[in-house]
């Protein structure tokens, strides 16, 4: 017998395909090198270009060696084969070149197949909403193409519809996938290189320029919700790393083992709750209000009341969280740590470490210091800005004297060695300050551009105290924002900008589905879903019962469209059902009705292979074919039962 | 149930003709249905198969006047419809009638004439009468065209065009004869004697009364249901390029009907459909891409389940 051929490709769908490529690999295009692209463009031209002209498709030999030159390129390009990238550029290789030998319904299947692949591994480097909207485009066309290919009659626009259709209806079982599919912890793609790459965040050192690089940056940081209301903005002090260690121009943490308990004991009261949700960014550290309540166990404090996961976040976190705003902590403090929290280098800072010399002559005591020092800072009118001068070696002396302008660094900087000077233990504190409350989801959204540095003093019997240095000199960058206290010249990042109203307006609502998006679907980890199913009423949710559950729900899906099917053909006349059941009984003999005879036809046929009962058949064909085909005056009751009587005593 | 007399007249028709038109019951019963349907009949084969005898048989044995028209190149719509010609004695145009004016009418090789000729016959066919020098002229009846064409693939051709195929109701193939059919008829009496020799069994008002009976053989639901199914299943299947449409359906119930009548019943059964469905639905499904063209009817049946 000779090999059955696929039917060839027409050229309606030959331009389904090529949609369908361009489809599901533009998206890629981001994350490919650019000469794959260039190729692969001109593979899918070169295709249109025959479609167009109706000429045949180049032959075999040339495939082979495209293909090889192509793997040769993908190698030199990421010198292996194997993993996310060369294996994305492969597929998109190997897509182009299939292009070029699709002759037939068949190839045009096997493209479609790795257009669909294709549309997923957007997910490997994105899974924010365009990338999922593309991607849902991409396997629309996908779905039209393998309509069109059935079947390539219809316009354009009825065959998109039709697998619009479709797909909606294919939604059910997705939501029932997708929230009963036992969840993988971690990236579905577990490659190296991808999570790892360099990420825009605070940093674990501090020195002057390092903070306001951020303020470009709209990127967010962590968005948190508090179910009582949002304190006020001058108590939103985002806790992030703390810097103790001084060598005269950089900050850097003291780096001690962070423990599971908190070093402090939590007040009884004046606790806020909330809700925070962390951006990964591939480091220890949590963002809590100063001063955080207790950890749970997944959480670490450091000595100096930093909060830090026990793994990098490598995905983003979700966290609940108690804070204490007027709680001051420390008052016990080790002697260690005051001695190393007033630590400078020799001959570093020299005018300032004259003028704290003078303060602590008149004070009486580290409040007259203090103040003494606050009142210097608000007279010396330091300006805020994001663009302040280039510092040399002493940074505190020259900022406070000669350049006076300066960002949150400077100021923080500036007052820790003031402090110290003055032989007052001081460190340096980084995080976030302020926020921008969404009014349509009430998320208070953090972002990059709201990174802060502060100091904190240690005052004996009272411990470690916030002193914000900036908020002295610019009030309103605590009250409002960066923008409300940096001068009108400076640049901002464009979401900053107060005067484009309706833009600010369109942010919040994006941000607000974003966040709705993360939490929900990209958020949806086996905790959650842990959670949602015990809300169910299921008892112990492991991998196990949630595919068991999966299987039973998929099979009463299935079991209620077969049902549903079944209904629609059982309203038919009892006459068809006898005729059914009857040829059915015959089945067991193998001499099943064909759907397609007739019964008379089927008669002759169970009378050549029957000979004994072919009379009694003929009867029975004939009453039924007068019942069921005949005028209605036959007289349908008796002739039921006259039918029922003769297939019963049918005996062969 | 009928009273059997007209039925025995047609299959004493069946019986004398296939004297005539050897082995070729099938291809018989399905001329005198399309009869029967008041349809018009396409006989699609090579030359010498013996379309042109059995359009002959046909008329002869059912009492109809015949007139057979060759088709040509060079052939005008007036060789067919009738011209009107100056009457010296009475001064005035008098119109004679063409071939057309008969009961049965065998346009032989209509794919060798040119589409006006073509298409003033099929619009006779159409409406049963002829207009000319605006004088509309009713056709007798019953009126029966049987045409005959070559296959296309023959040299110096006008193929007809899907929409003109439309007007027969059905199209058969004769086909060759099988070797007992052929010789009887090589070995036997000359055809041409037999058939002069052969009396009318039926008187034109008998066929007329027929052809009303054929009306009344009753189509149930379940049957109209089958037809649906195979006009939607034409529709949606890939397989052909367009779908059949309410014509060719009033089509498949009319000649279904003929064909139960045939087989004396009072009621359609899928198996009438079923036999007929070459005949009626063959020249209206044009295949899609590079599928077969034979037996894509025979996958249609087999597609279709019975409802």
């Amino acid at each position: 017998m000779a090999k059955a051929r696929s039917p060839a490709l027409s050229p309606v769908q030959a331009w389904w395909l090529i949609a369908t490529g361009i489809a599901v690999a533009a998206p890629l295009v981001p994350h490919i090198p650019p000469w794959l692209t260039i190729a692969a463009g001109l593979a899918l031209l070169w295709r249109t270009a025959l479609a167009w002209q109706r000429k045949p498709l180049p032959p075999r030999w040339l495939l082979v060696l495209l293909v090889a030159a192509g793997c040769a390129g993908v190698l030199w390009q990421f010198r292996t084969l194997f993993g996310q990238n060369p294996g994305v550029a492969l597929l998109i290789l190997l897509l182009a070149l299939k292009y070029l030998e699709a002759r037939t319904i068949r190839d045009g299947l096997a493209v479609v197949f790795l257009a669909f692949f294709l549309a997923l591994a957007q997910f490997f480097y994105s899974q924010v909403i365009p990338a999922a909207i593309a991607s849902t485009l991409g396997v629309l066309v996908a779905t039209a193409t393998l309509l069109a290919l059935a079947d390539p009659r219809d316009p354009p626009l009825a065959t998109l519809r039709r697998a619009g259709v479709m797909l909606l209806q294919a939604l059910p079982l997705m939501l029932l996938l997708f929230v009963l599919f036992p969840r993988v912890q971690g990236p579905l793609w577990a490659l190296p290189r991808d999570a790892n790459s360099a990420r825009t965040g605070l940093s674990d050192t501090m020195a002057p320029g390092s903070i306001s690089e951020l303020s470009q940056s709209d990127a967010i940081a962590f968005r948190a919700r508090f179910p009582d209301g949002v304190p006020p903005q001058r108590q939103l002090y985002w806790r992030g790393p703390v810097l103790s260690d001084f060598d005269g121009r950089a900050w850097r943490p003291l780096g001690e083992k962070p423990q599971p308990r908190l070093p402090y004991t939590e007040p009884d009261a004046g606790g806020i709750d909330y809700e925070i949700i962390i951006e990964p960014h591939n480091r220890h550290w949590l963002f809590a209000l100063e001063l955080p309540g207790a950890t749970t166990a997944a959480m670490l404090a450091t000595h100096d009341y930093q909060l830090l996961a026990t793994e990098p976040l490598a995905t983003r976190r979700r966290l609940a969280m108690r804070s204490y705003p007027a709680f001051h902590a420390g008052s016990d403090e080790d002697a260690t740590v005051r001695r190393r929290a007033m630590f400078l280098p020799e001959g570093s800072n020299p005018r300032i470490r004259a003028l704290a010399a003078q303060w602590r002559a008149q004070a009486r005591n580290d409040d007259d210091v203090l103040l003494a020092a606050q009142t210097f800072f608000l007279r010396q009118r330091l300006l805020y800005t994001l663009m302040p001068p280039l510092l040399g070696e002493q940074t505190a002396d020259e900022f406070l004297f000669d350049t006076k302008q300066g960002f949150c660094e400077h100021f923080a900087n500036a007052f820790a060695v003031a402090m110290r000077t003055a032989g007052i233990p001081a460190r340096v504190v980084t995080g976030y300050q302020g926020g921008e409350l969404n009014p349509v989801d009430g998320w208070l959204t953090v972002r990059q551009y709201d990174a802060h540095a502060w100091t904190e003093v240690w005052l004996p019997g009272r411990g470690w105290l916030r002193i914000d240095p900036t908020a002295i000199s610019a009030p309103t960058r605590i009250d409002l924002n960066l923008a409300a206290a940096v001068p009108a010249s400076d640049p901002l990042p464009l979401l900053m900008r107060v005067d484009l109203a309706w833009l600010r307006d369109i942010r919040f609502r994006w941000d607000a589905v974003t966040n709705a998006w993360n939490q929900w679907v990209l958020g949806y980890s086996p905790a959650r879903q842990r959670d949602l199913l015990r809300r169910l009423g299921m008892r112990e949710p492991d991998w196990r019962s949630m595919t068991a559950t999966l299987a039973v729900l998929a099979g009463l899906a299935l079991l209620a469209l077969t049902a549903w099917t079944l209904r629609q053909r059982r309203r038919r006349d009892p006459v068809l059902a006898l005729w059914e059941r009857f040829s059915h009984r015959l089945g067991r003999r193998g001499l099943a009705r064909r759907p397609d005879e007739g019964p008379h036809d089927y008669a002759a046929r169970i009378a050549t292979a029957l000979p004994q009962a072919a009379a009694d058949m003929r009867a029975i064909a004939d009453l039924y074919a007068r019942l069921r085909y005949g005028p209605a005056t036959t007289g349908v009751g008796t002739g039921l039962d006259e039918l029922r009587r003769r297939m019963a005593s049918f005996a062969p | 149930m009928r009273a059997p007399d007209p039925n025995t007249s047609m299959d004493g028709v069946i019986a004398a003709a296939s004297r005539v038109i050897l082995g070729k019951d099938h291809q018989l019963r399905l001329a005198l249905a399309c009869l029967l349907a008041r349809g018009h009949l396409l006989i699609e084969d090579l030359p010498g198969v013996g379309k042109t005898t059995l359009a002959h048989v046909l008329a002869q044995l059912l009492g109809l006047n015949f007139q057979r028209i060759q088709f040509t190149s060079d052939m005008l719509p007036a060789d067919i419809l009738g011209v009107s010609i100056y009457d010296r004695d009475s001064s005035a145009f008098n119109f004679h009638p063409g071939p057309i004016f008969a009961q049965v009418v065998l346009a032989d090789e209509i794919n060798r004439a040119t589409p006006k000729t073509q298409s003033a016959l099929l619009e006779a066919m159409e409406e049963r009468q002829v207009t000319a020098e605006g004088q509309t002229r009713p056709l007798p009846a019953p009126f029966f065209v049987i045409a005959t064409q070559n296959p296309q693939y023959q040299i110096g051709t006008f193929p007809l065009p899907e929409s003109q195929l439309d007007r027969f109701l059905m199209r058969i193939e004769l086909g060759y004869p099988d070797r007992a059919a052929e010789r009887e008829l090589l070995a036997g009496a000359d055809r041409r004697e037999v058939l002069a020799g052969m009396a009318p069994c039926l008187s034109p008002a008998e066929l007329l009364a027929h052809q009303e009976s054929v009306r009344r053989v009753h189509v149930s639901d379940a049957l109209i249901d089958y037809v649906q199914a195979l006009v939607a299943h034409t529709r949606e299947s890939a397989d052909w390029q367009a779908g059949l449409s309410p014509r060719a359906a009033l089509a498949l119930l009319a000649s279904a009907r003929a064909w139960a009548w045939l087989a004396d019943r009072d009621h359609v059964l899928p198996e009438d459909i079923q036999a007929i469905l070459p005949g009626v639905a063959g020249h209206r499904l044009r295949p899609a891409g590079d599928a077969p063209a034979t037996g894509s009817v025979a996958r249609l049946i087999e597609a279709v389940p019975i409802p």
